[in-house]
């Protein structure tokens, strides 16, 4: 479900296209995260604050935490205002919090990161980020930290987004076309099979999800929906079968040119039913009749 | 500007959008059109105008521009128009002092990894002069193209900086409107070109594309442009609206009809 998204925790990835756009789908599970009572960051590479605070009302946007990667990533401007250490430092810092409670990480977008990073590093950069622990000194388990990426899909390989899928916990991919979309949803849960289901879904003005119909096929990574194959031998202009009778009838046939005992009989002694032929030929004066056998030499 | 474009964009020169990148593209066939049409806009819309053009020369854009009732020679006289003439300045990068940076610079450059000083070029061109009363009324920067750029040994990773860098200071610090050209190479595989397209659409609000026609050149219709309004999922109305539409380009104007609806075969 579209919804139970946020109940696990670790990596959620989206990845959206340029037909069909992710950032709706991750504001609307922001602003769950931030309704559910959570401090939510975002780690904005892509737009602006305001547009992307733009649609939130004033309580959900207290929750948020906008680090701006928009604004100087690359220190450009040496005003002393962009973060020191690049994008890396950014995200490095953000596993370094030290917040009580449960968290939600939002990067918007990885595909930024990931055309500024190396993929390795970025990896375990999320794999540290996403099994945080908060006090290194409790003898409590490690905390799990929710992180939200968005991926576009088209911009990386294959190895690249194939290994930042490994990492994740969920996989959603949208997909659809004007009003209908729809997300195919991957969960990965520990030691367990990974699950299918497909949802359509519209969001709302204000970022709250609508959820439409869905269909679940599990321990099917990638599914073709099992279509029920047609009996091939089914309405047939032909049998494929024989009867007892038809085949008592093949079995007795003699095949013309197969020469059997019966047909060596029936040749040698011509039978009386037969009718007797007989040629006459009137030779004319030009004729060479030799009385002769021609086969007197032959040994039969 | 072409008056039918401006009617199917649904905006005029007073009261277009701010804010906005416009993603130009073209795949065999030429979308310069497209380029001439936003440049005499946004000069007709009384903006502060800068053009990066690394294709013609100015006298080129100046002859199409008088077609479309705008003087381009007039527009930098009097500093509407700030235009970076690529072929007759990328000469000056080997000949001038090497202290001194130019917008160009990357042409010096084994491997060109940033673009900063064409951006700084840029900020420059485009920043609100303080004399009191705002004689422009917002700021645009037009790129006549950006695929030439990975061809001059420029990585992809720099070139959307750079778009990246623009966007921030024009679209939205200075609140002002960017139009870029890119090539999409449909035939050869070009993996940077691709991933400069894809990535230029995610960012866009507004993407043009123009096409030729799968069955080749045709004497009546040069082509077909889809529009995409890139909008948000969240909205009530269509999430993304695609119109499609074939064009014929004349001397001073380009004509836009309903697919099969040329005036030539009715």
């Amino acid at each position: 479900m579209l919804d139970s998204l946020l109940a696990l925790g670790g990596l959620v990835l989206l990845r959206d296209s340029v037909e069909c756009e992710g950032r709706s789908l991750l504001k609307a599970l922001i602003k769950k995260s931030a309704l559910c009572g959570e401090q939510v960051h975002i780690l904005g590479c892509e737009v602006s604050e305001e547009e992307f605070r733009e649609g939130y009302d004033s309580d959900i946007n207290s929750r948020l935490v906008y680090h701006n990667l928009f604004r100087d990533p690359l220190n450009w401007s040496k005003n002393g205002k962009a973060f020191p250490e690049g994008p890396l430092g950014a995200l490095r810092a953000l596993c370094r919090r030290t917040d009580p409670g449960p968290v939600t990480v939002a990067l918007d977008s990885l595909s930024w990161l990931l055309l500024h990073l190396p993929c390795t590093i970025l990896c375990q950069t999320l794999h540290a980020l996403s099994h945080r622990s908060s006090c290194p000194d409790s003898s409590s388990s490690m905390e799990r930290v929710r992180v939200l990426g968005l991926l576009h899909e088209e911009l990386h390989g294959p190895g690249p987004v194939g290994a930042l899928s490994s990492l994740a916990q969920v996989e959603v991919t949208l997909s659809g076309m004007l009003s209908q979309t729809s997300a195919n949803i991957l969960y990965r849960r520990p030691r367990q099979r990974p699950t299918h289901q497909t949802q359509c879904f519209s969001i709302l003005p204000d970022f709250s999800l609508n959820l439409q119909g869905m269909s679940t096929l599990e321990s099917q990574p990638h599914p073709d929906p099992p279509t029920t194959q047609a009996d091939p031998t089914a309405h047939l202009t032909f049998n494929l079968r024989l009867s007892e009778k038809e085949k008592e009838a093949k079995d007795s046939l003699t095949l013309p040119f197969q020469f059997s005992s019966e047909k060596q009989q029936a040749l040698l002694c011509s039978g009386p039913g037969q009718a007797t032929s007989c040629i006459f030929y009137e030779p004319d004066a030009y004729d060479d009749l030799d009385h002769e056998d021609p086969d007197d030499d032959l040994d039969i | 500007m072409f008056p039918e474009l401006n009617n199917l964009l649904n905006t005029t020169p007073d009261r277009a959008e701010q804010g906005k990148l416009t993603l130009l593209c073209d795949a065999k066939t030429d979308g310069s059109f497209l380029v001439h049409h936003f440049l005499s806009f946004y000069l007709k819309a009384n903006c502060k105008v800068c053009f990066v053009a690394l294709i013609q020369s100015f006298s080129h854009y100046n002859i199409v521009g008088q077609k479309l009732g705008v003087s381009l020679t007039t527009a930098r006289e009097r500093g509407q128009l700030v235009f970076l003439e690529g072929l007759k300045s990328s000469v000056d990068v080997f000949f001038r002092a090497q202290e001194e940076p130019h917008p160009l610079q990357f042409l010096r450059e084994a491997n060109a990894e940033t673009l900063q000083p064409l951006y700084e070029f840029v900020r420059e061109a485009l920043k609100p002069v303080d004399s009191g009363e705002a004689a422009w009324r917002y700021p645009v920067l037009l790129v006549d193209d950006l695929s030439v750029l990975l061809s001059l040994g420029v990585g992809v990773v720099a070139v959307l900086d750079f778009v990246h860098y623009c966007r921030a200071t024009v679209c939205w610090e200075l609140k002002g409107n960017m139009v870029a050209l890119v090539h999409d190479s449909v035939d050869t595989e070009d993996e940077e070109n691709d991933v400069l397209l894809n990535g230029l659409s995610h960012q866009s609000h507004l993407i043009l594309r123009a096409e030729g026609l799968a069955t080749g050149f045709c004497r009546d219709v040069h082509g077909q442009l889809t529009i995409l309004w890139r909008r948000a999922l969240r909205t009530t109305a269509q999430r993304e609206q695609i119109l499609t539409y074939q064009y014929k380009i004349q001397d001073k104007n380009v004509s836009f009809f309903a697919r099969g609806m040329s005036p030539a075969v009715l």
